[in-house]
C-alpha cells in the first residue's frame, strides 16, 4: 500500500535525533566552523549515545547499512537503510560538518558494512574507518588510481597518495583503494583496511575548507604500507567481468546517505528563512496560486518543492535498499536531486534573508558554504548524470563517456 | 473487451462483463451550444442518508508498492492507453473533440466506478486517492487531452461521492454507474489573469427559491456535450462553493474555446447568466470546496507525471537512434544529461503526487503536499516538455511527432484549475 510517511515505528528515532541534533550539534555549528582542525569533544557524549543506539537495533550507525532481509508482515521492510537514512537527515539539520566528524559513522564504516565480510565485519566493529578513494591526480575518474597493491607473503604492500579523506586524521582505521594491477584496469581495484597507526601511512596535512569545517579533511601519502592479505574487502581475485562491481557497491548504500545530509541541511535552512520571513509579515499559502502571492513567498514554495523531491528521492533509495531491490539508478536520482537543490535552496534562502541570511550572526550563510560539498563527494552532480543517463539510455561508459 | 479479461476476477469486472455499449450522438465541441442529448436526471430510490467512503487505512509502514487491485487496475487502463488512446490523440488534437468510442469504452472500463461506494452501486470500499493517481497517470500516458476528457465525468461524480448529500447522490450518482454515463464537468478556472479559485468572480446571489448565478467559466472540458456540471462559484455571505447544474437550464451557455493544448477534451467556455437553480443545488460545504480545489490540482499532478513518462520513454528512443557527427546523439552529454534530468525530476514528481495522495485518502492533512506537487509539476513537467522537442530537434517541432502536442499540453499543468478530480 502507497505510504510516503515516516513508518510508525521509526518516528521514536527520528525524534531522538532532533533531539540530539538539537541539543548537541546545533549549538557548536559555529563555535566549529571558525574553530577548524579543533576536534569537536562534545561529540563523544553523542558518538556514545549513537552507539548505544546500533547496539540496540536502532540502527543510527553507518554499520546499519548492511542489507538486511527481515520482512514484516506485508513482506515491505522497513530496516536499517531507511532508518540510517532519516536519522542522517535530523542530525544535518543540526549540522552537516559535525554529523561527518562523528566518531565511528565514516565512510569507511559504510564500505566495511557493505562489502567486508563477517569476520571483517567483526573485527572492524566499533573501530571508526575513514574512506580513501581520491587522488591528486583522479577523482571522479576513479579507475584510474595510482595506488598501488603489491602481493607479499601473507600482506599486501600500498603505494601511492590519497587526498581529500574525510577524517582521516580522526579515525581509527581508513578504506584505502589501490589497484593489484594498472594494467586490468578497474577489475584489479581493491579496498583494504589500513590501520592509521600502520608504518609509512603518513599524513600529509589538513585542508582548509569552504564548508564542513567541522570535518577534517586529510591528505595521506603511503610509503610500503604493509597489510595482512585479509585486511582486502570482498574477493581477492581479479575478475574482468565484474569490473568494479565489488567496490562500487558502497556507492549505493553511501549515495542516499549524503542525499540525506544534503536534504537536513536545506530543511534547516528552509525553516529559518520560514520563520524569518514570517517575521517580516510575509505569509506562505499553500491554497492559494503562487502567483498571487508576495515573490518571496513564491520562491519559498520553489525550493521547498525541491526539497520535498530530495526528500522522498532520498527515502525511496533508502527504502528499496532495505528491500532488496537494486537502487542504484535511484541512488543517484537521490543525489543527484538533493545535491543540486541543496546548493540552490540554501544560497537564495541567504539571498530573501539578505544580509541578515549573508552574516555570521545567524547560520543561513554557513548552510549554504555546507551544501555545496553534497553537489561533489561520493560522485560528482556530473557523475550522478552521467550513471542516469547510461542506465536510461541503456548506454555503457565506452559510448557515454 | 480484452483488455477486461486481464482483471477477471476482480468485482470491477464482475460487474462490467455483461455491459453492451450503447450507441450515443456524436458530439461536435466546434458547434456552439449545447449538443447532448438531455437525460432528466431523477431519483429512483431514497436514501436516508449520504454515502461516504471511510478513509484508507495507516499501514504505519514507509511503502512505494501500489496493491494488487491497483497494479491489475493501472496495469488495464495503461494497456487501454497504449493500444486505444495514444493512437486516437493527433485527430483528436487536430479536431478538438475525443472520440466518442473511446469516452464509451473509457466509461465501461469502470473510470467513474473506482470511486463510487458499493452501495450506491460503484466498486469502492474506501477513499482511494492514490488508486485515482494511478488511472489518471496510467491514461495521461496515452495522451493528456484525451485523459482530461476521459476523466471528466468522473470529477464530477467523485465530488457527489465526496460531497453530496443524500438527494443529490440518489439523483445524479445512478447515471455515472449506468451503462450510459454522461458527459459531465467541473467547471472552476475563469478567464482570468492570476485566477485565484479562492476569490471568484462567477457570483451566486441567494433567492427565495435557492439561487442565482452569474458569470463565467473557462477551458470547462467536454464543455458542449456535458449533461451536469458542477460549477464553482462565489456565494454571498459564504466565499466560494460547489453548485450542481444540469445543462438544461436556462441561462447557461456554451461557445468553444479551444487552447493551446488539451484540444482534446473540447474545451469551452461556459457562461452563467442569472442562472437559477434550487436550493438543492449547493454542494458541500466551504472546506469541501478547498478539497475540491486541492484533490484537482493532484489529479493535474499525476496527469503531468504520466505525460512526462511519456515523453521521457519517447526521446529514450529518439536520442539512441538518432546519429549526427558520427555517431547516436545520445552519446554527447548535452543530449544525454538532459535525459537524466527528465528522468530526475519525473521520478521527484511522482513521488510528491503519490504522498499527496496518500495523506488525502488516508485523512491526514495534505495541503502542503498538494502545493509542492502542483508547484514540482508546473516547473519540471513543462521543462520536460519543452526538453522533450528540444531533443528531437527540428523533428521535435513538426506534427510527425508526439512531442510538441506533450509541450502544449503540459503548459496546462499549474495553470488549470478543476476539469479533474482524484
Ligand atoms: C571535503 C571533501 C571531502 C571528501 N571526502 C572524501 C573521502 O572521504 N574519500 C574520498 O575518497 N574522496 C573524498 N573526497 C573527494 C571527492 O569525492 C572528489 O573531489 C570528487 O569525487 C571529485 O573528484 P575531483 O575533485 O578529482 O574532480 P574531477 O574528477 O577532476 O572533476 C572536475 C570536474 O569535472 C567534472 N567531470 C569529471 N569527469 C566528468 C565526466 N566524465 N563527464 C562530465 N563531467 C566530468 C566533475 O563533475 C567536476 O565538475 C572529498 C572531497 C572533499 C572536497
Amino acid at each position: 500500500m502507497i505510504n510516503l510517511e515516516v513508518p510508525r515505528k521509526m518516528t521514536t528515532l527520528v525524534d531522538q535525533a532532533r533531539q540530539a541534533a538539537m541539543a548537541f550539534l546545533r549549538p557548536n555549528s559555529r563555535k566549529y566552523d571558525q574553530a577548524e582542525h579543533t576536534y569537536p569533544e562534545e561529540l563523544d557524549t553523542l558518538a556514545a549515545l549513537l552507539d548505544g543506539l546500533s547496539a540496540s537495533g536502532g540502527g543510527a550507525g553507518a554499520g546499519g547499512v548492511r542489507r538486511s532481509s527481515r520482512g514484516s508482515k506485508s513482506g515491505v521492510v522497513n530496516g536499517a537503510n531507511l532508518s540510517l537514512t532519516l536519522g542522517t537527515m535530523e542530525m544535518c539539520w543540526g549540522d552537516a560538518g559535525l554529523l561527518l566528524a562523528m566518531p565511528r559513522q565514516g565512510l569507511g564504516n559504510a564500505a566495511i558494512a557493505s562489502v567486508g565480510d563477517d569476520d571483517q565485519v567483526a573485527r572492524y566493529k566499533g573501530k571508526w574507518a575513514a574512506m580513501a578513494i581520491t587522488e591528486p591526480d583522479t577523482g571522479s575518474d576513479s579507475g584510474a588510481i595510482r595506488t598501488t597493491a603489491t602481493r607479499d607473503g601473507d600482506h599486501y604492500v600500498l603505494n601511492g597518495e590519497k587526498i581529500f579523506v574525510t577524517s582521516g586524521e580522526r579515525a581509527d582505521c581508513v578504506v584505502v583503494w589501490a589497484t593489484l594491477d594498472r594494467a586490468q584496469g578497474k577489475a584489479a581495484i581493491k579496498s583494504f583496511v589500513v590501520d592509521r597507526d600502520t608504518p609509512g601511512f603518513e599524513l600529509v596535512r589538513l585542508e582548509h575548507k569552504l564548508g564542513i569545517r567541522a570535518s577534517d579533511t586529510a591528505h595521506f601519502r603511503l610509503d610500503n604500507v604493509r597489510v595482512p592479505a585479509s585486511n582486502l574487502l570482498g574477493s581477492p581475485e581479479i575478475k574482468p567481468d565484474q569490473g568494479f562491481a565489488g567496490v562500487m557497491q558502497t556507492f549505493d548504500n553511501t549515495r542516499p546517505l549524503v542525499a540525506a545530509m544534503a536534504c537536513g541541511i536545506a530543511r534547516a535552512a528552509l525553516e529559518e528563512t520560514r520563520r524569518l520571513l514570517t517575521e517580516a509579515g510575509v505569509e506562505i499559502d499553500y491554497d492559494r496560486p503562487a502567483t498571487t502571492q508576495p515573490a518571496a513567498a513564491a520562491t519559498f514554495l520553489e525550493l521547498e518543492a525541491d526539497y520535498e523531491a530530495s526528500y522522498l528521492l532520498t527515502l525511496q533509495a533508502a527504502w528499496m535498499a532495505d528491500n532488496g531491490k537494486p537502487n542504484s539508478l535511484q541512488a543517484s536520482y537521490a543525489k543527484a536531486k538533493s545535491g543540486r537543490s541543496a546548493t540552490d535552496i540554501t544560497l537564495r534562502c541567504v539571498e530573501l534573508c539578505g544580509t541578515i541570511g549573508y552574516g555570521e550572526h545567524e547560520l543561513l550563510e554557513k548552510w549554504s558554504r555546507d551544501a555545496k560539498i553534497m553537489d561533489i563527494f561520493e560522485g560528482t552532480q556530473q557523475i550522478q548524470q552521467l550513471i542516469i543517463a547510461r542506465r536510461l539510455l541503456g548506454k555503457t561508459s565506452a559510448e557515454l563517456k | 473487451m480484452g483488455v477486461l479479461n486481464r482483471v477477471a476476477g476482480s468485482k470491477l469486472v464482475a460487474r462490467l462483463g455483461v455491459k453492451a455499449p450503447v450507441d450515443r450522438a456524436l458530439y461536435h465541441a466546434t458547434r456552439t451550444g449545447f449538443t447532448a442529448a438531455n437525460r432528466t436526471f431523477a431519483a429512483t430510490k431514497k436514501l436516508t442518508k449520504p454515502s461516504r467512503l471511510p478513509s484508507a487505512g495507516d499501514s504505519g509502514v514507509f511503502d512505494l508498492t501500489p496493491t494488487e487491485e491497483q497494479r491489475m487496475i493501472a496495469e488495464t487502463v495503461r494497456e487501454f492507453a497504449a493500444e486505444q488512446v495514444r493512437p486516437a490523440a493527433a485527430a483528436a488534437d487536430d479536431k478538438c473533440t475525443p472520440p466518442p468510442d473511446l469516452l464509451r469504452t473509457a466509461a465501461s472500463l469502470g473510470i467513474t466506478l473506482v470511486g463510487v461506494p458499493e452501495s450506491l452501486d460503484g466498486v469502492a470500499t474506501e477513499r482511494s486517492t492514490v488508486t485515482n493517481v494511478l488511472v489518471a497517470e496510467a491514461l495521461a500516458h496515452g495522451d493528456l487531452g484525451l485523459a482530461v476528457a476521459c476523466l471528466a465525468p468522473a470529477a464530477v461524480s467523485n465530488a457527489l461521492v465526496l460531497w453530496g448529500n443524500e438527494t443529490q447522490q440518489a439523483t445524479y450518482l445512478p447515471a455515472f454507474t449506468g451503462d450510459d454515463v454522461p458527459a459531465a464537468a467541473l467547471a472552476i478556472a475563469e478567464p482570468m489573469p492570476l485566477f485565484d479559485p479562492m476569490s471568484l468572480r462567477t457570483k451566486a446571489y441567494r433567492t427565495p427559491g435557492g439561487f442565482t448565478l452569474t458569470g463565467e467559466k473557462s477551458l470547462v472540458p467536454l464543455a458542449s456535450s456535458a449533461e451536469l456540471f458542477v460549477v464553482a462559484a462565489d456565494l454571498e455571505g459564504r466565499g466560494p462553493a460547489l453548485f450542481v447544474i444540469e445543462s438544461s437550464t436556462a441561462g447557461l451557455s456554451v461557445d468553444p474555446e479551444p487552447a493551446m493544448g488539451l484540444r482534446a477534451a473540447a474545451t469551452g467556455r461556459l457562461a452563467l447568466s442569472r442562472v437559477s437553480v434550487p436550493e438543492s443545488a449547493l454542494l458541500g460545504s466551504t472546506e469541501s470546496y478547498v478539497d475540491c480545489v486541492r484533490l484537482s490540482r493532484l489529479a493535474w499532478c499525476a496527469l503531468a507525471v504520466g505525460t512526462g513518462a511519456a515523453v521521457l520513454e519517447y526521446v529514450t528512443g529518439y536520442v539512441n537512434d538518432r546519429v549526427a557527427f558520427g555517431e547516436p546523439v545520445s552519446h554527447r552529454q548535452g543530449v544525454a544529461f538532459k535525459v537524466a534530468d527528465i528522468g530526475t525530476e519525473l521520478d521527484g514528481m511522482r513521488l510528491l503526487t503519490y504522498r499527496a495522495a496518500s495523506r488525502a485518502e488516508q485523512g491526514k492533512p495534505y495541503a502542503r503536499e498538494v502545493a509542492l506537487a502542483r508547484k514540482l509539476c508546473a516547473a519540471k513537467g513543462m521543462a520536460i516538455g519543452s526538453d522533450g522537442v528540444q531533443l528531437l530537434g527540428g523533428h521535435g517541432f513538426v506534427k510527425e511527432h508526439p512531442v510538441e502536442r506533450w509541450y502544449r499540453d503540459l503548459r496546462a499543468i499549474g495553470l488549470m484549475e478543476g476539469a479533474v478530480l482524484v
